[in-house]
């Protein structure tokens, strides 16, 4: 390549001015660098901020009274909310539960493997898979939300879809401070 | 024996299309992704395993820890007409410029009485720890709760202006205990709100 000597003021007479050609290539390494950092960074806090939305329905209040149903006791399990993460379950009704009620945690090794356990059973007493067991969640007022979150999570991963939560009767308390669940 | 020579090759690549395709990346993350506003009352979230993404609009969100409650609704028109439901409710005039800037608020717990001094603040000062005492939750008299009305007008603005029924979404502290939650239960079915969402955080599977 033909190259001016641009030094000088005064040389190059009549000649054209040419600057000196410069590569155009830049580095990119440390702009592509960044640009994945910040890629990762809008990703990771995008999809990962979004909060979960658990569905929860209720049953209505007015009409509660007006259709009782009855139901047979060795389908339903009840379930007491304790302090301190614990909870108590038994079937059937309060004064004459059909097993004796049961101190249980939350959790894999807690109340699933009797969830599990009475959901097969019952469908096997009953004979029919649409009369499943029904669970009645009664949190009392020592359990925190994270204990009524657990519970219905519990639900779900139970694969129970039919639960219903129900306001604590004094029958109930009574058993939970009977084994030491309630002050 | 002469030895082969490997021919030496350059290890710069041309990093151009790389960079370009990083920040087109990049320039879709930044724009979809949405500004988090700091909240007045933070929360630790339960964790579950559903996996339900909770929607952006329509649903307000009722925020509860420490004993109070703070109420939100998204939607800057929304939050105007509200206000406006609210003022004809309790006779407290808002001018156009509380308006505007009550509608840039995310969430908020006060009394209806001191909303004018809370909307005055800068945000950095509202959100300010322990400033906001909560909506009231408890009915005086023959009167329902402020609780109970903000929810009221808040479904009618978003049945006024998006014609679709809001939907409420509890954001409980998970140390929070239950009989402040039933309280909030039982505010919510009064009006026959009988389905709702509860905010969780995400729990990884245990299997």
């Amino acid at each position: 390549m033909a190259e001016l000597d641009t030094s000088g003021g005064g040389k190059n007479k009549g000649g054209k001015v040419r600057s000196k050609k410069q590569s155009t290539r830049v580095d990119l390494t440390a702009m592509v660098d960044l640009a994945f950092l910040l890629i990762t960074f809008f990703m990771l806090t995008t999809t990962l901020a979004k909060p979960q939305a658990m569905d929860l329905a209720m049953p209505d209040k007015e009409k509660v009274d007006q259709q009782e149903l009855t139901v047979a006791d060795n389908r339903t399990m009840t379930i007491l909310l304790g302090d301190n993460n614990r909870i108590e379950w038994y079937m059937g009704l309060v004064d004459k539960p059909l097993t004796p009620p049961q101190v249980d945690n939350y959790g894999r090794n807690g109340i699933r493997k009797a969830l599990v356990e009475y959901a097969k059973k019952v469908i096997a007493t009953t004979g029919d898979p649409s009369k499943g067991l029904i669970v009645l969640i009664k949190p009392s007022d020592q359990s925190n939300y994270r204990n009524f979150v657990d519970i219905l999570d519990e639900m779900k991963v139970s694969n129970i879809d039919r639960y219903a939560i129900v306001e604590i009767s004094d029958p109930d308390i009574a058993l939970l401070k009977r084994d030491g669940l309630y002050k | 024996m002469p030895r082969i020579k490997v021919a030496r090759k350059s290890t710069a690549i041309d990093m151009t299309a790389m960079c370009d395709v990083a920040f087109l990346l990049l320039t879709f993350f930044i724009l979809t992704a949405t500004a988090r506003q700091p909240e007045p009352l933070p929360v630790d979230t339960p964790a579950s395993t559903v996996k339900f993404k909770l929607p952006d609009i329509d649903i307000a969100t009722l925020t509860v820890g420490q004993e109070k409650v703070f109420f939100g609704v998204p939607g800057q028109p929304i939050r105007v007409r509200t206000l406006e439901l609210m003022s004809e409710k309790y006779q407290i005039t808002f001018t156009d410029e509380e308006k505007l800037r009550f509608s840039l608020i995310e969430s908020f717990g006060v009394p209806i009485g001191n909303l004018k001094q809370i909307i005055m603040l800068k945000g950095d000062e509202r959100n300010a720890a322990g400033l906001q005492p909560g909506i009231p939750t408890d009915s005086v008299g023959q009167r329902p709760s402020e609780l109970h009305n903000w929810l009221l007008s808040a479904r009618y603005a978003t049945k006024e202006l998006n014609n679709v029924d809001m939907r409420v979404s509890i954001k409980g502290d998970s140390r929070e205990e239950y009989p402040s939650i039933k309280k909030i239960l039982g505010i919510l079915q009064e009006q026959n709100i009988n389905k709702f969402s509860l905010i969780t955080s995400l729990r990884a599977d245990e299997k």
